[in-house]
């Protein structure tokens, strides 16, 4: 059998030691350098290693700005076979909603698929919601949290789902959806000499105008419901006490300082 | 349509304002500062920058009716019928968020044989729980789910629905507001709601570096999930009101394209890199028999036990339980430490915990300059104590 698998990447920021200046409110970053969502690494792994066993092809998808092309050449570097990055100044602003709209309508450019993986979630919005709300555009059935891969059939692969107190073992229909854990494979190194193969090796750029759906209120900023109102600083846990007292007293405060923060 | 309007004319240090920017949108093109599609719309260039340098043209909003949307419903969270502790937590804060604005709050209950779990639900202060009971809803599967979930939100129109950021819950919340086309705000921390029924969401990001406040102002309905152990439960009223809807499942979607083939418990696995809370022996614990006691206060708090090195070394634990450079990293949401002196190389390990608590009798030792709650005192004469309360209070 040959499966053809398309793995959802996101271009996020090097570090996640940001901090916002309490005065100013504004964000302090050490330098702007980017790398791959660590999560998705995961994802590809999972990709390449069904494309070895099995057979088929492994498509990269991310929608991001122009520098986002840099992840996708790293991903060629460990093995995808094909890169597509929806970039335009109309995707910019999106949501969760918005994003999953624009990789769906992207998706569909992509050709036939089997399988999509997606990271767990991302390591700046951090939301985890991408994968299953994509899934719901693309009207296929999906799951979370997967830890183990079971099986590959013919018409299903089954899967070990993480819950909170047990594991699911779900067998799910292709075309399906599916978010790895981390974990669930270690991800290989970028190799240099691929890198250097596929230096020049073309990605497919598709903006807004490609798309089929070219009403402008789905995307970007237009098609987000949700608003982001202001960032700043959490409070920060910098506050120190130092408690001197008899052993009695101390037992007593420690007790009602950790029932107060719910430890018990 | 909205968009982010630059006007250079008044912008003095260009340099200085795009980096203003935290996600690198502005750039400087031949002299102009233009704005590329990094951007997240988050508005501190507007409000950061000079006056008028960066303004946000908000085009025809489309409008909605929100005096059709009422109530504050809460998902019944749950695995095979057991329900997750997070619902109650959040009827808690779905009820103060309702009587704020004066509307019902409801729950939603998808599972299999579950009548007698919703009534118990009862005792908290829901004013209408309506279930979806039927044997394709067993287990979690989610586009069944989704259509009894869809089902449930067509016919009560709640203005906000909250659903614990559990494993389930963060893949079914999505996965609903993808079909309405509505705003979904993940783990939130802080939720109030405003005269007009829009809820004020704040949010960690960047892996909690960073706080962001959102809203979801022309959609219905809000979703927000949240995670456990961030709101309060109510008190167990001994007296039940309100009342439980069984829903018709004319309309639902009973086929999946998911075939549950076995639901098995998991082997709680003890990393102590997993723990929520972590209770360290140092050297100040003088035998191995007094391990008996760190291991007691672990357990009621739910936690495990871990160490310092020189106890790997006695050959106390297994060097897996060590916490330092050379041993394992932990950010646990408490930590307390008994009888740890605070080696640069022992903090390097846990210095980015929630909540640091040592006990420690030097009231020198440099564990005091990273712990948050520093107990100066014998943890021989403390930790008992602390145990019987906390003994005392669960037997109550
Ligand atoms: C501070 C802050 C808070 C935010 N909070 C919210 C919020 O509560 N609700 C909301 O709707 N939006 C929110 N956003 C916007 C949201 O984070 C982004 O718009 C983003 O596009 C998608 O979400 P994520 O990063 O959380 O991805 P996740 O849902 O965490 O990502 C899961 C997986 O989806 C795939 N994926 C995600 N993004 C892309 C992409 N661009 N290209 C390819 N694959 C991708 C990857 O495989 C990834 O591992 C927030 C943004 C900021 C800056
Ligand atoms: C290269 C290198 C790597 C290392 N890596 C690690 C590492 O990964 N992890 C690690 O833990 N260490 C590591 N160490 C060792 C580290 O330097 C310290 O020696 C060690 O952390 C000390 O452990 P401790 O706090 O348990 O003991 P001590 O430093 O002996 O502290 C014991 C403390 O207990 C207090 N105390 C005694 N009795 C009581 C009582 N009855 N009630 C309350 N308090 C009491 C004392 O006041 C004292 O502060 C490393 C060292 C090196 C050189
Ligand atoms: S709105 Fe925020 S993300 Fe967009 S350009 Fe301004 S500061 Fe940057």
């Amino acid at each position: 059998m040959n499966m053809n698998i398309i793995v959802c990447i996101k271009q996020v920021p090097g570090s996640n030691k940001v901090e916002v200046d309490p005065v100013t409110g504004v964000l302090k970053r050490d330098g702007i350098e980017s790398k791959m969502n660590p999560y998705d690494l995961y994802a590809l792994e999972t990709a390449l290693r069904l494309k070895e066993t099995y057979g088929g092809t492994v498509k990269v998808i991310s929608m991001g700005p122009p520098q986002a092309m840099q992840i996708i050449r790293e991903a060629y570097a460990m093995g995808a076979d094909e890169g597509i990055l929806l970039s335009d100044r109309k995707f910019a602003g999106a949501d969760v909603l918005a994003t999953s709209y624009t990789l769906s309508q992207g998706v569909r450019e992509a050709g036939e698929f089997d399988l999509i993986l997606c990271g767990k979630q991302t390591t700046d919005g951090d939301t985890a919601q991408v994968g299953p709300e994509m899934a719901e555009y693309l009207d296929i059935p999906s799951v979370s949290n997967v830890k183990r891969i079971v099986s590959v059939g013919e018409e299903a692969i089954t899967v070990e789902m993480d819950m909170t107190h047990t594991v699911e073992i779900a067998k799910v229909k292709f075309p399906c959806l599916l978010a790895v854990e981390k974990d669930i494979f270690m991800p290989r190194l970028p190799s240099y000499v691929k890198m250097r193969e596929t230096k020049d090796k073309e990605i497919k750029v598709i903006g807004f105008s490609n798309l089929k759906d070219q009403d402008e209120k789905k995307y970007g900023l237009n098609g987000s419901p949700t608003q982001v109102k202001r960032i700043f600083p959490p409070e920060s846990n910098s506050k120190r006490e130092l408690w001197s007292d008899s052993e009695e007293v101390l037992a007593d405060k420690l007790f009602k300082k950790l029932k107060e923060e719910k430890f018990i | 349509m909205a968009k982010l309007v630059i006007n250079n004319e008044k912008i003095c240090d260009k340099e200085a304002f795009i980096k203003i920017c935290p996600f690198g949108a502005l750039e400087i093109k031949d002299g102009t500062v233009d704005v590329n599609d990094a951007c997240k719309m988050c508005r501190l260039c507007v409000r950061k920058g000079p006056e008028g340098a960066a303004e946000v043209i908000e085009g025809q909003v489309k409008t909605i009716d929100k005096s059709a949307w009422k109530g504050i419903a809460v998902y019944v969270d749950h695995e095979d019928g057991e329900i997750h502790p997070v619902t109650l937590e959040l009827i808690g804060k779905a009820r103060e968020l309702a009587d704020k604005i004066n509307h019902p709050v409801y729950c939603i209950f998808v599972g299999a044989g579950i009548g007698d779990k919703a009534r118990e639900l009862l005792h908290y202060g829901v004013d209408n729980i309506y279930i979806y009971d039927h044997e394709a809803f067993k287990h979690f599967r989610i586009d069944v789910y989704t259509s009894a979930f869809e089902d449930f939100i067509k016919n009560i129109m709640p203005t906000a629905i909250l659903v614990g950021a559990t494993n389930v819950g963060r893949q079914l919340a999505p996965r609903v507001a993808a079909r309405f086309r509505t705003g979904l705000t993940a783990d939130c921390t802080v939720l109030d709601i405003r005269d007009n029924t829009d809820l004020v969401q704040i949010r960690p990001a960047f892996g909690g570096n960073i706080m962001a406040e959102i809203h979801t102002p022309n959609a219905r309905p809000q979703l927000a999930t949240v995670r456990y152990k961030v709101m309060n439960a109510p008190e167990r009223n001994s007296k039940a009101r309100g009342k439980v809807t069984v829903c018709d499942l004319s309309n639902v979607v009973l086929e999946s394209d998911i075939d549950v083939i076995d639901n098995v418990e998991k082997a709680r696995e003890k990393f102590i890199e997993n723990a929520d809370v972590l209770v360290v022996a140092g050297r100040g614990v003088k035998s191995q028999d007094d391990l008996n006691m760190i291991r007691e206060l672990a357990d009621l708090l739910g936690g495990e036990v871990a160490c310092t090195r020189p106890l790997i070394e006695l050959g106390w634990f297994d060097a897996k339980k060590q916490i330092g450079l050379s041993g394992r990293t932990v950010r646990p949401k408490l930590i307390i430490t008994c009888g740890v002196s605070g080696s640069v190389q022992f903090a390097a390990g846990m210095n980015n915990s929630e909540m640091i608590v040592a006990i420690n009798k030097d009231d020198k030792a440099p564990i005091f300059k990273i712990a948050h709650y520093g107990i100066v005192g014998d943890l021989y004469e403390i930790l008992p104590r602390l145990i019987a309360k906390i003994k005392a209070e669960k037997g109550a």
